[in-house]
């Protein structure tokens, strides 16, 4: 019976001490904790104040055109030299006080007139189709995820039949005929920025979405299955408790990192299309087709071009330190 | 006659039942043969279908992961379940709870029959049963502060008016012994051992009377282990909880169940009051695993020093072992144990061990003690399995 006795004994614990939190930590939440890991993170925070100047100035420009700063189509044909082929007759690209990235060979249009307000385009163009993409792939995504069984698999298919698409082929054949039909439902005509501009954040949104429902949809296959949401159907809640309030809460932050990633994206392929010749046309610039006008001019004037492909690869780069920042700060594992 | 004599009580083990262990009234630690049961298991049974892949899923099978699983938890009182991963013993707390709906079998709690109800038909009985989950990692809500998870219960149930709610709270942390101001932090602000005592607090909200706690301790740190473990028996005496306590070793389960069964690839095979099972364990596995704890005096398993080391992986509970599950791991295995499944046997008041060849470590005997031709016939009556609350000793009647 000693030996029964020992083990009715409490357990000693006496000398165990529970782990203490580090002070950091309390009192915030996980939000906060997030909002601090990214800002002690350096590259992330500059990737943040890249695309935070990108934004601003893609919100000024427009009011600066107005107000007859940029002039983004006023031609300066006196700057170009005509015997040379109209390239800018002074060195890099023809800059000046007046002109600081010089000015377009063949027109003589302000360069950087072109670019600031190509931000804007490009920049809207980008978020109107991530917003199509991460709206469709979200909600394909949560219903996926939740529903199961015949929904999910037709989803499943659906995801996999737009991957499996030739969609810049598509993009390509349609375009015409698309902008066509596009502009029916617009004002103005199939010539306008807004037809062309439509068409192409509809194909690109369209094809867009898959891997973001992919995404969601597996994150909230593994949301389902924690243990949290077993503890709530044991109270006896609700789906629409389990959906909405423990599930839902978890998944802002894959969707935005997603939004983070899909805008880069966009931007790259905007300038790909313009090259092909699909999206905005000049005279409205964009990144895209000012670098594609600037491409006949790489070897006569190099500084035309390289001002466009600079600022697309600053802002690309940027957007992805950002959304790989965001992940990094997001990730729950990183909550110890 | 005689070859069954192993499965005869020997008399002093009764004595032993009815002699309490110490006079400390630790009434949870102690077993109360009278003890009105709060939960009565029968036959349990869960079957998970098993799909082939493709676009036309047919079921190729079935995980055995429960298979046909009985006992008691008596009011109050508190039982042990280990067993190996994936012997299904977290399967048959989630079929109590009712987070699944078993295959068959029967739940009978505090006279009521659950295992057939419906999610609406069980809403009252959720405020009864509730569940301590193994990793409080995953167990709460990051997205929520503490005082949501732990009142969320209240306000689901409307048991108290929403100003009542958060005073409850407070009281309820402080009763796990966590700072009832820290009612608005958030999981991630808390060690994995004070985690577990928000699970703790969250599963005493409603005042259940029977809790599952599925290896609560297992994911923490040993220091904070014997922490949590103390709370949970404080918590049990203090409110009057019956207690599935399911673990994976038999070291835990020592120190706080008076009863314990042990469980092997979806099936009892042994179920004792603890001073019988850590003293005169009859089945080679648990045999094998009490071999595992460090202190358990070794004189108790037959004076052996070594270890018992179990070779082999559990089979897959798809397709598991005829006759007996544990013969493809057991040393003493012998035809007979491939071509008939050993019943589990009542052995000693509250002893039951299902195997051919039980017998205290050392003492197996050597022809099967399930053969006499009432046992085998019994053996082969499918009813037997359900039965085996009734019988009350081995020897055959009339024998
Ligand atoms: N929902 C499910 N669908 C299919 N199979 C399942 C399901 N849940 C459990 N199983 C299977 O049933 C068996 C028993 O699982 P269970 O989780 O009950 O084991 P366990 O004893 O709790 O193990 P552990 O100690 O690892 O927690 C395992 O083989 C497991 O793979
Ligand atoms: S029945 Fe046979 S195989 Fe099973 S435990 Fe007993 S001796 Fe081992
Ligand atoms: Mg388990």
């Amino acid at each position: 019976m000693s030996q029964s006795e020992s083990q009715m004994e409490r357990l000693d614990t006496a000398d165990m001490v529970d782990v203490v939190d580090p002070e950091a930590v309390l009192g915030k939440s996980p939000t906060q904790l997030a909002l601090g890991r990214f800002r002690r993170d350096k590259l992330s925070m500059v990737s943040f104040v890249v695309v935070a100047v990108y934004t601003i100035g893609a919100l000024l420009a427009p009011l600066l055109v107005k107000i007859g700063f940029l002039k983004p189509e006023l031609q300066h044909q006196n700057l170009l030299n005509v015997s040379l082929g109209s390239i800018p007759k002074t060195h890099f690209g023809g800059a000046s006080w007046s002109h600081p990235l010089g000015v377009v060979p063949g027109t003589g249009v302000d360069v950087m007139s072109r670019l600031w307000y190509g931000i804007t385009f490009s920049l809207t163009i980008a978020l109107a189709a991530s917003l199509v993409a991460i709206v469709i792939g979200t909600v394909l995504g949560i219903v996926s995820g939740f529903a199961g069984g015949i929904v999910d698999a037709v989803i499943g298919r659906l995801v996999d039949l737009t991957l499996s698409f030739p969609q810049t082929l598509m993009l390509l054949a349609l375009s015409s005929a698309g902008v066509v039909a596009c502009a029916k439902f617009l004002p103005g005509s199939a010539s306008d920025p807004l037809a062309n501009g439509f068409y192409e954040v509809l194909v690109l949104g369209l094809f867009g979405w898959p891997p973001i429902t992919r995404l969601i949809r597996g994150q909230v296959l593994t949301i389902r299955e924690r243990e949290f949401v077993e503890a709530a159907r044991l109270f006896g809640a609700s789906k629409g408790r389990i959906y909405f309030k423990e599930i839902l809460p978890n998944l802002w932050a894959p969707v935005l990192v997603s939004f983070t990633l899909t805008m880069p994206a966009y931007i790259s392929a905007e300038a790909a299309l313009s090259y092909l010749g699909v999206g905005i046309h000049p005279p409205t610039p964009t990144l895209g087709n000012v670098l594609t006008d600037s491409i006949n001019y790489s070897v006569a004037d190099f500084s035309y071009f390289f001002y466009p492909a600079l600022l697309i690869a600053i802002v690309v780069v940027s957007f992805n330190l950002l959304g790989d920042g965001l992940r990094d700060a997001l990730d729950p594992k990183a909550d110890r | 006659m005689s070859h069954i004599d192993v499965a005869v009580p020997d008399p002093d083990q009764s004595a032993v039942l009815v002699q309490v262990p110490d006079g400390t009234g630790n009434a949870a630690s102690q077993l109360d043969p009278n003890a009105r049961p709060v939960l009565t298991v029968k036959d349990l049974q869960m079957y998970f279908p098993v799909h082939s892949g493709g676009i036309i899923r047919r079921t190729v099978g079935h995980v055995q992961a429960v298979d046909g699983v009985s006992f008691q938890v008596p009011a109050g009182g508190s039982v042990g379940l280990v067993g190996e991963s994936g012997c299904g013993k977290s399967t048959t707390g989630r079929l109590i709870t009712r987070l699944y709906k078993p295959t068959a079998g029967s739940i009978n709690f505090e006279g009521t029959e659950i295992a057939e109800m419906s999610q609406r038909q069980l809403m009252p009985l959720r405020r009864e049963i509730q569940m301590i989950f193994q990793d409080p990692a995953t167990s709460l809500n990051p997205r929520h502060t503490v005082g949501a998870i732990v009142g969320a219960p209240l306000l689901i149930h409307n048991v108290l008016p929403k100003d009542k709610v958060l005073p409850r709270v407070q009281e309820l942390l402080e009763i796990v012994g966590l700072n009832p101001e820290h009612y608005n932090r958030y999981p991630h602000e808390f060690s994995g051992g004070q985690r577990q005592r928000i699970g703790i607090a969250r599963a005493l909200t409603l005042q259940p009377k029977l809790l599952v706690a599925d290896e609560p301790v297992s994911a923490l740190d040993v220091s904070i282990q014997a922490q949590v473990i103390n709370l949970l028996q404080d918590v049990q005496k203090e409110f009057g909880i019956g207690f599935l306590f399911i673990a994976h070793d038999l070291a835990i389960v020592r120190h706080f169940c008076p009863e314990v069964a042990v469980m092997y690839l979806g099936k009892i095979v042994e179920i004792a009051d603890r001073e019988t099972l850590y003293t005169r364990a009859h089945h080679p596995y648990t045999q094998a695993l009490l071999s595992a704890v460090p202190d358990v005096k070794q004189a108790a398993i037959g004076g052996r020093r070594e270890r018992i080391r179990l070779t082999g992986d559990v089979p897959s509970p798809i397709n598991p072992p005829s006759g007996c599950r544990f013969r493809t791991r057991c040393w003493l295995a012998q035809d007979i144990c491939a071509q008939v499944e050993p019943p589990l046997m009542q052995i000693g008041p509250r002893h039951k061990v299902a195997c051919h060849f039980a017998g205290e470590l050392g003492k197996h005997p050597t022809t099967p003690v399930t053969t006499s031709p009432a046992v085998a016939a019994a053996a082969s009556d499918p009813g037997f399995a359900s039965t085996w609350f009734e019988v009350t000793t081995g020897q055959p009647t009339g024998g």
